[in-house]
């Protein structure tokens, strides 16, 4: 127990200088660029804010971002379920550990290559095209488009979803399992009322990976996005750096991620069903 | 059988569908590996296995994927601590800012990466903290953190407390218990989180550019190579050869956590 | 990023100034150039640093080169600036950030007598007003390429001859320009052609309504947009997969894509064009200025600049490397345009970074950082 308070220390200061510096950024939001010289001006207001929840383009930006991470989450979570059950409660040792492997392994493979391999997928001449053509299927056009976004998004997170659902899933006892069919529960009933229930915080911390990674990445959008496609990132990314950076603008729009999570997570912890947050 | 026979074979369809998705584009990745052209077009024409050589005695790459290797290890033993250290926290005690302490460990993954890396970049050149591998470490380990806090915090919720208070009272002193009851609980979770965490780090470009310096880790010399595009399939050669490196240690680090669960009672 | 902290920063900053080769002044340029200081730390773009060349200015100089390679010109001038900036010496950087370089004081004037080359070089390269300013150079002028129309002769008929094949309907979906703030200039440059009545003068020059038009113009393309490519090689991979038919480029696209066999041709169609010119800046508080003026004399010779120009796919600026272009691969030079005549470069609207001030006595033209949140959100 002393030990323990010995170690709280390090991890406050830690925290605490990322915070600094996260604060003096976006205490700049309220501040403004002089046009001529690019300089920051330490003049107070909330022009930047105020451009952002009056420009109907800037808020199709945020509506798209959260949208498709919502999207993605929910894919995810449907996704990972069954595998999960199925690698923690029906698998053999052996077969958990291939499958453990093989889940684990994409990760290993580069983010950026992942992504990549999409493209030469879901190109005009592509291998998705490719092969509804042979099998006599119009080709399919979401190259480029919001639905790209989606599926790459819902295919390189799924890992994050899988191995904390398996994590708690691994950790129902099977007495209560049993318990359940013994006072009736049938199938659905004893996965509604029972296991669902305990696996939650499993689901809602992987959908927390799910949905902040996709809410804070541009990388995706740059690469598989279409014309209409850019995210809170690329936004942040674009006006903030460089030649013409309007570095509190930047952070004003960077502040939306950090407020939507913020939801997020109060709406996380009123489900009651992730009390730590 | 708990389960019903329908569910299984459901379940075990359902499983082999997700595992071949989750494939089919390091399939790609190992197919253009040998694809004569330097540009990613389908179908493949010409086959070749001329890119491995060059690849394995790329100098640039080979510092990379050094520098990546030391920067994860070092981002996610931090973060097995300090994640580990604050999930007990904040799952043994009631204080106040609980919430928000929680809410701070989530940012660096819901903020755009970009955020981040200004952020902390700007601290170091304040601070004249010289860029080098332990401002990628500190980058690296800010949203390692989450990962093990999550997954850690998601176990306790579901383990007992009975267990512990049942090892005191059969005489175990806290290291003990620690030891014998809560860590081969929690082991599972600290493992996989472990395990993401690394491949998180390893695989981070965002923040690493702001954080980095003159070095090179090996998504941004990846990076650099998918923009020229002349040397892409070296690109998918250095793949390749890393999942077959992975294979090895990713089976024995999930062998040696495996256990038959102290609560489940068959297998 | 040291512009929005305090003035502490900005003390300590200029406690981190690092003297001048050759001379022990505060002001003056170098006079000789001094004995290399082995290393020398460069921000490119990529290809710009390739070992065919690199290599041998490292055997002769012993100055080993240190790359960090950007995709844009607003990354490379954030690299600049980290650490307090003297984190690299050298950035070949493009008109639409040199400008910004020199009046964020990141970049040093340079000597333009310790390079040979220089006189060398077309007049219209050698004081360009993207990197010099009141007949201080800030650097020496690199490359340059223009902003070419590229399109597939299968798919377009009949091959065309004006901007407006990329904002006409016929082509929905099949279309990429470059996502990148400075094409609202190709935008005016078309519209100077097509709308005489707005006045527009100088594309980079642009009053609000002159400037409300040209976002207007981008918008209505929008729909015909596949997407904005912001790497080269995103724009090969768009052309050969057949996601898209016609679309602005550089001649490195082209070439790489014809030798893949992909049926485009590029031209520069009759309204004229806009371009790039890359230049070599030096940075204020470079660590290795003697290894950086070997560089410049090396880079600047006309069989180096010819490599350079073939291998990428760009023009030079010195006169001499066509001789040596046609060396290396056969009518590379008038395929560049290398040999063309001054008056054929001053045609070319190039790069610069549009300010407020345009020249006319008053301060009504849109500067830069309106163009980036402009452009952002029209092509959100």
């Amino acid at each position: 127990m002393r030990a323990f308070f010995e170690l709280l220390p390090p991890l406050a200061w830690f925290f605490l200088l990322y915070l600094a510096a996260l604060a003096v950024l976006f205490v700049s939001a309220f501040w403004s660029v002089d046009p001529f010289t690019t300089e920051v001006v330490h003049t107070w207001n909330t022009e930047n804010f105020r451009e952002i929840v009056t420009s109907p383009d800037w808020r199709r930006v945020v509506y798209r971002t959260v949208g498709i991470a919502a999207a993605v989450t929910i894919t995810d979570a449907i996704l990972a379920f069954p595998i999960a059950y199925y690698m923690a409660r029906l698998a053999s040792p052996r077969m958990r550990t291939l499958l453990f492997v093989l889940v684990l392994l994409p990760l290993w493979s580069s983010y950026l290559v992942r992504v990549y391999a999409w493209k030469v997928i879901l190109a005009q001449n592509g291998i998705l095209n490719w092969s509804l053509e042979k099998i006599g299927l119009p080709a399919a056009n979401i190259g480029y488009t919001n639905t790209a976004m989606w599926l790459v998004f819902s295919y390189i997170w799924l890992p994050f979803m899988i191995l904390p659902v398996y994590a708690s899933l691994e950790r129902i006892p099977d007495s209560y399992i049993e318990a359940s069919h013994d006072l009736g529960g049938r199938g659905f009933r004893t996965l509604r009322s029972v296991i669902l229930p305990l696996a939650l915080p499993g689901i809602v911390a992987g959908s927390i990976f799910t949905f902040s990674l996709t809410l804070g990445d541009y990388i995706t959008p740059t690469l598989v996005g279409g014309a209409s496609s850019s995210f809170i990132g690329n936004i942040v990314y674009n006006t903030g750096l460089g030649a013409a950076g309007n570095l509190p603008f930047a952070a004003a729009f960077a502040s939306i991620p950090l407020l939507v999570m913020a939801i997020y997570l109060l709406l996380a912890r009123r489900l009651g069903a992730f009390e730590a947050l | 059988m708990i389960e019903s026979r329908a569910t299984r074979i459901g379940l075990k369809v359902w499983t082999l569908l997700v595992v071949l998705f989750l494939h089919l584009p390091i399939v790609i990745i190992i197919l253009y590996a040998f694809n004569a052209q330097t540009a990613q077009g389908w179908p493949i024409t010409e086959w070749t296995t001329k890119w491995f050589s060059p690849t394995l005695h790329d100098e640039e790459m080979r510092q990379a994927l050094w520098l990546s290797l030391k920067a994860a290890v070092g981002a996610t033993v931090i973060a097995l601590v300090l994640g580990s250290l604050a999930a007990f926290a904040i799952h043994r005690f009631k204080f106040f800012g609980r919430d928000m302490i929680s809410f701070v460990f989530i940012l660096p993954i819901a903020l755009p990466g970009i955020i981040t890396g200004m952020a902390l970049n700007s601290f170091f050149v304040f601070w004249h903290v010289n860029f080098g591998i332990w401002t990628i470490i500190v980058g690296h380990a800010t949203f390692c953190v989450v990962i093990i806090f999550n997954n850690v915090i998601a176990r306790l919720r579901r383990t007992p407390t009975s267990l512990v208070e049942a090892s005191m009272d059969l005489g175990a002193d806290g290291w003990q218990t620690f030891r014998y009851v809560t860590l081969p609980t929690i082991s599972t979770a600290l493992v996989s989180g472990a395990l993401l965490a690394f491949a998180l780090s390893f695989d981070e470009v965002i923040v690493t550019t702001f954080t980095a310096g003159v070095q090179n880790t090996l998504p941004i010399w990846i990076f650099g190579n998918i923009r020229i595009g002349q040397q892409l399939p070296e690109v998918n050669v250095v793949v390749f050869l890393i999942l077959i490196g992975t294979i090895l240690p990713v089976t024995i680090a999930q062998r040696l956590t495996s256990e038959s669960g102290i609560l489940r009672t068959r297998r | 990023m040291k512009r929005f902290h305090i003035a502490a920063l900005a003390v300590l900053a200029v406690g981190l100034a690092v003297p001048a080769a050759g001379t022990g002044k505060s002001t003056g340029l170098p006079t000789a150039i001094g004995p290399g200081e082995g290393k020398l730390t460069m921000i490119a773009w990529e290809g710009y640093l390739d070992a065919k060349w690199v290599k041998s200015f490292q055997k002769q100089t012993g100055c080993k080169v240190q790359a960090k390679y950007a995709g844009s010109s607003d990354e490379m001038v954030t690299l600049m600036r980290s650490g307090g900036g003297g984190q690299y010496d050298m950035v070949s950087a493009s008109g639409d950030a040199s400008l910004r370089l020199i009046y964020g004081k990141d970049v040093a004037a340079v000597n333009v007598g310790l390079v040979p080359g220089w006189k060398q070089f077309f007049n219209a390269f050698k004081s360009p007003p993207n990197n010099t300013v009141k007949g201080q150079h800030y650097g020496i002028s690199l490359q340059w390429g223009p902003n070419t129309l590229l399109y597939n002769t299968q798919k377009v008929k009949p091959a065309p001859t004006s901007w407006g094949a990329i904002y006409d309907s016929k082509y929905k979906g099949r279309v990429t320009v470059p996502n990148n703030p400075i094409q609202i200039a190709d935008v005016a440059l078309y519209l100077s052609k097509t709308k005489p009545s707005l006045g527009i003068k100088d594309p980079y020059e642009l009053n609000q309504t002159q400037f409300n038009a040209a976002i207007d113009l981008i918008k209505k393309q929008k729909p015909l947009i596949k997407k904005y490519w912001g790497l080269s090689s995103d724009e090969v991979s768009l052309f050969k997969n057949g996601d898209t038919w016609l679309g602005a480029s550089w001649p490195v696209t082209t070439g790489t894509l014809r030798a893949a066999k992909v049926p485009v041709k590029e031209i520069i169609p009759k309204e004229g064009a806009t371009g790039w010119l890359d230049t070599w800046m030096l940075s204020a508080k470079a660590k290795h200025p003697n290894c950086a003026y070997k560089w410049y004399s090396y880079i600047s010779s006309p069989k180096v600049q010819a490599s350079q120009a073939v291998t990428y796919g760009e023009t030079p600026v010195n006169k001499l490397a066509c001789a040596q272009m046609n060396k290396l691969s056969k009518g590379s030079c008038a395929q560049y345009h290398a040999n063309a005549p001054e008056a054929y470069y001053r045609s070319i609207k190039f790069w610069k970074t549009p300010v407020a001030d345009c020249g006319n006595g008053k301060n009504n033209c849109l500067d830069y950082t309106k163009w980036v949140s402009a452009w952002n959100q029209a092509t959100a």
